[in-house]
């Protein structure tokens, strides 16, 4: 026990060293890519292609125009993709795939959720896999990164009726970001062993004699992007915890360590364009805290799991790989569940009640600790609002945050963006079981594991849905078309609804002038303020789901 | 630059807003809260549980909305019989104990709004009766050539027939018919109707003090007055319907704040809604009485209860220190001012010159020189003149007046003043200039000492008077220099160390020269000044402040003052001032005292913090009802939840209905912190939300769960709980 102790601090020690060596050039480094003014070649030629002008900046209705547009260009490219994958190349004579499943993988991956319903080796050929998914879990992430990025401007710009150019910061996030680390990154992995091919399906024989068929394929190079652009979508349907996947406890590291880079160096990049980096210091102090409470609690639930097999064998190890142990698992699976990647190197339905609860709880905080790529950053910034709006009451001033006022109409468009999601995760989940049809199909088809267990499921795959999150709790069949359609349903409008109203609060508030510092601001970089926000995301969030978290984790863990 | 008329008093005001600073009057008691006057509001909390009214504050209408239904739900079970909820049976009275006490819930809000109006009400009541009809004497076809109009025909009509323009004549012990402007005469007025200060005033033609209100009466003298208000529309009628909250509007902050908590009530109802479907699944369904429970319980009924009593509240503060706000909006931008600009005179200097020290020169002594200047002063009406007196009295001199003696006025021809002794004797006192012209010739190196003596008392802020005598035989000599020092205000260094710590800079505004301007803005601590400022100046730095985001607060009573108290975001009329300033500002003062722009601020600040308080310690108290009300939903389904139980409440009946209750009681607990507004220090914001985080976020916290506990030892003796 003390051992693990020792090794858990360790691991968290050299995420926390590599994390705070890279918080300061990689942030500044992003700040650069969307402040500079200049074009590369490459991306010059892309402007000219899709007609923009790089250096004209859109309003918030035209940049929100442009990423609905773009994203729904996407969804359905890679719905048609997968309804005539029969005729594509590289199809590994895989069929075209259900209706449903196509909507439901479609949106999943432009929503930068990545949630599967399939077994991704043995359902999706190289083409979808390549031209379709990949693709998009590179500029989904981009999409990300230009919303946070035009919030920010929000703060940054004075009397400004614009927010950015969405192509340009999608290109340059794509092309001067995304790109080169996903190289980076896969050059690591496959020199941790991760495979990398074009050999399709290989029948083996077993060392014990009998036969086996395994899928091949450009493993690496998706895994690099899955876990940098906090995507999640693996190769394999075991995810990170397949050994071609994520082959040793090396590895392991490198992958949480991907997840984390990007949301962590975001607020060096907010701080560096609204010209005070002790905000951006302040953000990413709250972030990590939360990180490191949401880590020790699912680590300490794991390791004195409750229950006779845990016991027997000294920690709850079903489902998890031999070579994490509890200590890489429960990092990863914190890692994956707090960003909003979705990747799993555990199976997180066999996770102990609580362990798995906190799984839940830390999608259900809105993945902003430090969250996916730009959407971390938009989601703890929309919080700090409301902190700022109640804390500044409080200290008797028109709240204002970065010196913008907080007035009602940026009240509203905060408040909306907390309420969409929980009502999203709320609704679904009660749906599923209040309409009679849909209930029984619930019932008997998809869940595998009645009582209070198979409701947390369905629990966790809306909260994982329209979290964007995409991680499964397994044990739910959800290739049905009820979960197909609404976790789809869920994913869209978890992603678009706060998008809409992040932009139009950027808007609002690049039109405002900025108000001066004074003492009788409130100061938004004192470890007092990290606190503030720390309480109001942690009691927004429990008094949101503590009902229904009552009734699935809470009341399994506690019988 | 504008002067006010009376000296201004300085008006020390304690931390918590009240205190000397208002005056005992014909204004209701300050004195927050009473029984009396809960039982006083009980009728009108009742009249607001029409729904209509309701549905303006949504929080509160959701429990009206839950309270009618758990009503009916118990009126219809005796007859469709008791649900169990979540497969436990509940006592037979709950659905009624809950349903009484969802009505009390939203009485006690009802309440809370009903008192703070109460107290506007009993101001309203006193000034409606000065807005009695007056029988008015209008002028017909009023002309310039007669601008007396005592040759003019003359009509009677009644007050409430006069409209814009109308001119009318007023003598003494006559009611001023309507709001207007003396266009000639001079009258003293007793305006105690409005601002509760017995002494007279006096209004007169031109100048800065020609505004007179409808309702106040001329006490002598004739005047003859141009209307300037609509009927309907006069001061007293824009006061009444302030008083009463009647034009009251939602502030911004007030419309943020609610649209906060409208959406923190929208999560919770989809909490509510969606719980049942979900736990029927695990079997845990729950009554209806019950989920209602829980509502009330989450939504932020604390704050939505206390809001607009809190914003009446605050708008009767102003008036409890006899400022009247024109609108809710003004009293909130007063808390987030930056900058303040308060006029030198009268605001930071008592406005009057005043003999500091007496310098002699030439080898006179100092009492040749106290002796003279007092008796050269004797007869002089000015405030400088009684202020040499004053000082020379302090120093042991009491010689009379010599009699015979000739006065010699101040002219601006001589620019001296002094006496005409019987014996031939002269003395003078004057600008150092005319003295020395009137003694003839000086010697070079007394004309040195005195021009040293002058400069120094120049560069220090101050005015050099010299004075002089000529004796019987007509030889003339300088005897020194009377030291006039414009006097700061005492306390005042204090006040704007205050605002400096709650962020807000000063500048002092003056017409003297920068040399004097910086003398006077060292000693009384101000930040920063404007010298020899005309009001288009003072209007430039406004815009040039306002420019880089400040928010600017000023007082002005002149009409030249009007366009930048239009201008400012918060501008104070002084009410002794012509009505084109008091249109302009958002503030009249009634007292006519600019120092108050500095407690309008407090008050302003004061609002939005206990706002923000009670907010916070709404939220935070659902942390304490939820482990109240989960455990008692869920724990007989699932025994384990048993162990969130940690207040130990009796059964799960008694912990809802606590809940409840504790709910209900935190309102009418709150009411009177709610009126009395948080206590406000001026120390820097960080400090503030340290202490308000403590109180009513660590506060919140904690305190229901003591409360609820409490509850529930005297709801679990009750039968059947």
């Amino acid at each position: 026990m003390t051992a693990n102790v020792w090794l858990f601090i360790a691991q968290l020690a050299t995420i926390a060293v590599i994390l705070v060596l890279v918080y300061r050039p990689l942030g500044d480094y992003m700040a650069m890519v969307f402040t500079s003014p200049k074009n590369l070649r490459v991306e010059r030629g892309f402007y000219r292609l899709i007609g923009v002008n790089a250096a004209s900046e859109q309003s918030w209705p035209a940049y929100l125009r442009s990423i609905l547009a773009f994203s729904a260009v996407g969804i359905l490219v890679v719905y048609a993709m997968q309804r005539v994958q029969e005729i594509l190349p590289y199809s590994l004579g895989l069929p075209a795939t259900s209706e449903h499943l196509s909507f439901n993988t479609a949106i999943s991956f432009v929503t930068n959720t990545n949630w599967q319903s399939y077994s991704p080796d043995v359902t999706l050929g190289y083409t979808v896999q390549f031209a379709g998914l990949a693709v998009q879990n590179f500029v989904s992430a981009a999409v990300g990164i230009a919303v946070a990025v035009a919030l920010v401007r929000g703060f940054a710009y004075k009397r400004s009726g614009t927010i950015g150019n969405f192509w340009v910061d999608m290109t340059r996030s794509t092309l001067r970001i995304l790109l080169p680390f996903s190289v980076l990154a896969a050059i690591i992995l496959l020199a941790g062993g991760v495979i990398q091919n074009f050999s399709g399906f290989q029948d083996v024989s077993t060392i014990a004699g009998g036969s086996a068929t395994i899928p091949g394929g450009p493993v690496a190079s998706q895994e690099a992007i899955k876990l940098l652009g906090t995507n999640g979508g693996g190769f394999f349907n075991a995810n990170s915890a397949h050994p071609f996947e994520n082959p040793t406890p090396w590895t392991n590291m490198v992958q949480i360590l991907l997840m984390l880079v990007i949301p962590f160096a975001l607020p060096r990049t907010f701080g560096r364009m609204v010209g005070d980096n002790r905000q951006g210091l302040a953000i990413a102090g709250t972030m990590a805290t939360l990180f490191a409470v949401s880590v020790s609690l699912m680590t300490w639930a794991e390791l004195h799991g409750a229950g006779t097999a845990p016991q027997l064998a000294g920690a709850a190890m079903e489902g998890k790989e031999d070579r994490f142990g509890i200590i890489g698992s429960t990092i990863f699976g914190t890692t994956s569940t707090i960003t909003s990647t979705g990747a799993v190197n555990s199976m997180h339905d066999s996770f102990t009640s609580l362990g798995g609860g906190m799984a839940m709880l830390n999608i259900m905080l809105g993945e902003l600790a430090p969250g996916g790529v730009g959407s971390g950053l938009y989601g703890i910034l929309m919080i700090a609002i409301i902190a700022v709006f109640v804390a500044g009451l409080m200290v008797g001033r028109t709240p204002e945050y970065l010196g913008k006022k907080i007035g009602a109409r940026e009240m509203k468009l905060a408040s909306l963006y907390i309420l969409a999601t929980p009502t999203l995760v709320l609704a679904g989940t009660a749906l599923s079981f209040a309409i009679p049809a849909v209930r029984s199909d619930v019932t008997s088809t998809s869940i595998w594991n009645p009582g209070l267990h198979g409701f947390t499921e369905v629990l966790y795959a809306f909260t994982s849905a329209a979290n964007n999150n995409g991680s499964a709790f397994a044990g739910l069949t959800a290739n049905t078309p009820w979960f197909n359609t609404a976790l789809g349903v869920a994913m869209l409008l978890g992603r678009f609804l706060p998008i809409v109203f992040v932009l139009a609060l950027a808007g609002s508030l690049a039109k405002q002038d900025r108000v001066p510092v004074t003492n009788g601001t409130l100061p938004t970089h004192r470890p007092q303020f990290v606190v503030l926000l720390l309480g109001v995301i942690v009691i927004v969030t429990a008094l949101t789901y503590f009902p229904v978290l009552a009734l699935g984790p809470l009341a399994e863990g506690l019988l | 630059m504008s002067t006010t008329t009376e000296t201004p008093r300085i008006t020390p005001t304690p931390d918590d807003g009240t205190g000397p600073g208002q005056r005992p009057s014909t204004k209701a008691s300050s004195s927050a809260f009473s029984f009396a006057q809960l039982v006083a509001a009980l009728p009108g909390a009742f009249r607001k549980l029409d729904p209509r009214q309701m549905v303006r504050n949504p929080v509160m209408f959701i429990v009206e909305v839950g309270a009618a239904l758990t009503t009916l739900i118990a009126i219809a079970e005796p007859f469709i019989g008791r649900a169990d909820s979540a497969g436990q049976p509940l006592a037979p009275s709950f659905t009624v104990g809950i349903a009484i006490w969802l009505w009390i819930t939203v009485l006690f809000a009802n309440l809370a709004e009903s008192v703070a109006e109460g107290r506007g009400k009993a101001q309203a009541q006193s000034l409606r009766a000065t807005r009695t009809s007056t029988l008015a004497r209008r002028v017909i076809q009023y002309s310039q050539t007669d601008a007396s109009a005592e040759a003019t025909a003359i009509e009677e009509v009644s007050s409430a027939d006069l409209t814009l323009g109308d001119v009318v004549v007023v003598v003494a012990g006559e009611v001023i018919p309507g709001d207007g402007d003396i266009i000639f005469g001079i009258a003293s007025v007793d305006e105690s109707a409005i601002t509760g200060e017995s002494a007279p005033v006096v209004r007169e033609f031109g100048g800065d003090r020609s505004a007179v209100t409808g309702g106040t009466r001329v006490l002598s003298d004739r005047v003859v007055i141009r209307i300037t208000s609509k009927p309907g529309e006069t001061f007293v009628d824009r006061m009444i319907r302030l008083v009463e909250g009647a034009s009251r509007q939602k502030t911004p902050n007030e419309i943020a704040l609610n649209i906060l908590l409208a959406s923190l009530s929208i999560v919770f109802l989809v909490v509510v809604l969606t719980l049942n479907p979900m736990a029927s699944y695990a079997g845990g369904v729950n009554s209806i009485p019950v989920l209602i429970a829980l509502l009330v319980c989450l939504i932020p009924t604390t704050i939505g209860a206390l809001l607009s009593a809190i914003g009446i509240a605050g708008m009767d503060r102003l008036v409890q220190h006899n400022v009247l706000a024109m609108s809710g909006r003004a009293v909130e931008a007063a808390g987030d001012v930056t900058t303040l600009l308060l006029d030198k005179t009268g605001t930071i200097t008592y406005g009057n010159r005043r003999a500091t020290e007496f310098v002699t020169v030439g080898g006179a002594t100092l009492t040749q020189l106290v002796s003279v200047a007092r008796l050269s002063s004797l007869s002089d009406p000015t405030p400088e003149g009684s202020s040499v007196v004053t000082l020379a009295e302090q120093m042991g001199h009491t010689e009379e007046s010599v009699a015979g003696a000739v006065i010699v006025p101040f002219t601006a021809q001589t620019r001296m003043s002094g006496l005409d002794l019987p014996d031939g004797s002269q003395l003078r006192k004057g600008a150092g200039s005319s003295v020395a012209s009137w003694v003839g010739s000086v010697s070079p190196a007394l004309l040195a000492e005195l021009t040293s003596v002058e400069t120094r008392i120049s560069q220090s802020g101050g005015t050099p008077l010299v004075v002089a005598t000529r004796d019987s035989t007509g030889k003339a000599r300088v005897l020194g220099v009377i030291h006039l020092k414009d006097v700061v205000k005492e306390g005042l260094r204090e006040r704007f160390a205050d605002l400096r710590a709650m962020g807000i800079r000063t500048v002092m505004i003056t017409g003297d020269n920068p040399l004097t301007a910086k003398a006077i803005a060292a000693e009384a601590g101000v930040d920063d000044f404007l010298a020899e400022a005309t009001p288009e100046d003072k209007m430039e730095l406004i815009k040039k402040e306002q420019a880089g985001g400040n928010l600017v607060a000023m007082t002005g009573d002149g009409t030249n003052d009007a366009p930048a108290l239009a201008q400012a975001d918060v501008g104070v009329a002084m009410n002794t001032g012509t009505s084109a300033a008091k249109e302009a500002g958002n503030m009249v003062d009634l007292d006519s005292d600019p120092t108050k722009l500095i407690d309008i601020v407090r008050i302003g600040k004061q609002l939005l913090i206990t706002r923000g308080s009670l907010t916070t310690f709404s939220i935070a108290n659902d942390v304490a009802k939820y482990f109240a009300i989960i455990p008692a939903m869920f724990a007989g389904v699932f025994p384990g939840l048993a162990v969130l139980n940690i207040m130990g409440l009796h059964s799960p009946a008694s912990a809802i209905l606590s809940a409840i209750i504790f709910n209900a009681l935190v309102i009418i607990a709150l009411i009177p912190l709610a009126l009395k507004g948080v206590k406000y220090r001026a120390v820097s914001a960080s400090s503030v939300l340290s202490r308000n985080l403590l109180v009513y976020g660590l506060g919140g916290i904690i305190v229901p769960f003591i409360g609820i506990k409490l509850i529930d030892l005297i709801v679990s003796l009750i039968p059947g709980f």
